[in-house]
């Protein structure tokens, strides 16, 4: 056995995971922000690791 | 002459450039599919992830390999070409988080007791699995068998640390300390040099240079982070995707994340319920295993290789090493990636005590990554 099948595998639950949630949670592009956060005026939102509950 | 009869197929220069082509084809498809499900930002999102993913294993970049040579052999090239990134980005990071402090955040966290701590067992769980939090997405993505399994218990120690983490927070905290501004980019700029003199002065004879290809790859991930930043309005970060996918998963399955004061807070009640295609940390986790993936595809022989033979007890400690770099680097407030590069590449003082504490931790991962039947003592 190969690296090969260990990488294939890796893609092949990634892709599994945003098939899931793509089912479950569907995204709305007439919803999405600009694209750049820089000059958009708006307040950053995403989760990132050093956050504390907001 | 050998006696062993190998099975399989030498692909020549017509079939390794129609197969780089697929790939590049399929890399720009999962852009553009992206941004046309959840929008432009987050396709480009994917592709700075995916920036990201290439450079790592591309110029071979890593976090847990250059410290581990620092110690065991006293080659600082790998930790100084860390230095010099983050100094990259921190000359325009920091003075543009003054600037635009409305639109975008720096990886901004408070130091305490169990961040301490979390950075501590991180460094040491990191040199037993040699795969940090970018280190194990992309290790899982160009096919090795210990970054495959450690990651998706990196990913549940990330949800149950974050399920408890006001618990830990509440153990003692220094309010959020930031170097902003001119006068912050100096005092960053300055201890980076410190840290690098340092390690010039302790280096072993010989090893005094950073190859060029880690300049390229420090200078390659300057710009992604960056890009990051521009895009997100936040740092490059792996640690909440992770997390991230677990909650949505417990959820799912019909879990009730309302007893945790972290899921339940309203901004990732929401992201819960929202698209992982909107989520930047889960964006660019998925473009550093494609990365990965499309650069050991690309490499003749890349995925070739033959998996190692690893002793039982190893992948037992794979398992429980990997659950520690996911409970201890949401208590540390991110891990190599989010406190370290990120953190002080905005200015916050926790990724400079994270830097401290994950390098104490892995003097003793070092240690105990032989006994665990995981490599060689050197």
């Amino acid at each position: 056995m190969s690296r090969r099948i260990i990488a294939l595998t890796a893609l092949a639950l990634v892709l599994l995971v945003i098939g899931l949630d793509i089912t479950a949670s569907p995204p709305n592009p007439y919803t999405a922000p600009s694209v750049f956060a820089l000059g958009s005026g708006a307040t950053p939102s995403g989760g990132f690791c050093g956050a504390l509950p907001d | 002459m050998s006696d062993t009869v190998q099975i399989g197929y030498v692909r020549g220069p017509w079939g390794r450039a129609l197969s780089r082509g697929a790939l590049l084809i399929a890399a720009l498809i999962a852009v553009v599919m992206v941004a046309a499900l959840a929008g432009p930002r987050f396709g480009l999102m994917l592709a700075v992830g995916l920036g990201l993913g290439m450079t790592l294993e591309g110029l071979r970049f890593g976090f847990a390999g250059p410290w581990r040579a620092m110690i065991l052999s006293r080659d600082p090239a790998g930790i100084l070409a860390q230095l010099l990134s983050i100094g990259l980005v921190a000359i325009v990071a920091i003075p543009l988080l003054q600037s635009h402090s409305g639109e975008l955040v720096g990886a901004e966290a408070p130091v305490g007791f169990a961040m301490i701590g979390g950075a501590f067992v991180f460094g040491a769980a990191m040199q037993v699995v040699l795969g940090c939090g970018s280190g194990t997405l992309v290790n899982a993505g160009s096919g090795n068998p210990v970054g495959l399994l450690a990651l998706p218990f990196f990913a549940i120690g990330s949800f149950f640390a974050a399920y408890s983490l006001v618990w830990w927070t509440d153990l003692g905290s220094l309010p959020i300390i930031v170097f902003r501004g001119g006068q912050g980019l100096a005092i960053t700029l300055a201890l980076l040099a410190l840290v690098a003199a340092f390690l010039l002065w302790r280096a072993a004879p010989g090893t005094r240079r950073i190859p060029g290809r880690l300049i390229a790859a420090a200078l390659l991930l300057a710009v992604f982070a960056i890009g990051n930043l521009l895009v997100a309005g936040q740092p490059w970060g792996v640690v909440y995707g992770l997390g991230l996918w677990v909650a949505k998963g417990a959820v799912a399955a019909g879990a009730d994340l309302s007893g945790s004061a972290f899921w339940s807070a309203p901004g990732n009640e929401g992201r819960v319920a929202a698209s992982v295609l909107t989520d930047y940390t889960s964006l660019t986790n998925f473009g550093l295993i494609f990365g990965a993936f499309f650069i050991a595809n690309w490499r003749a022989g890349g995925l070739s290789a033959p998996l190692p033979s690893l002793p039982a007890r190893a992948w037992v400690a794979t398992v429980i090493a990997g659950l520690l770099l996911g409970y201890s680097s949401r208590l540390a407030f991110g891990c190599n990636v989010g406190a370290f590069f990120s953190g002080i590449s905005t200015g916050s003082l926790h990724g400079w005590v994270w830097f401290a504490a994950a390098f104490a931790g892995s003097w003793v991962g070092v240690g105990l990554r032989p006994r665990l039947g995981l490599g060689p003592r050197r």
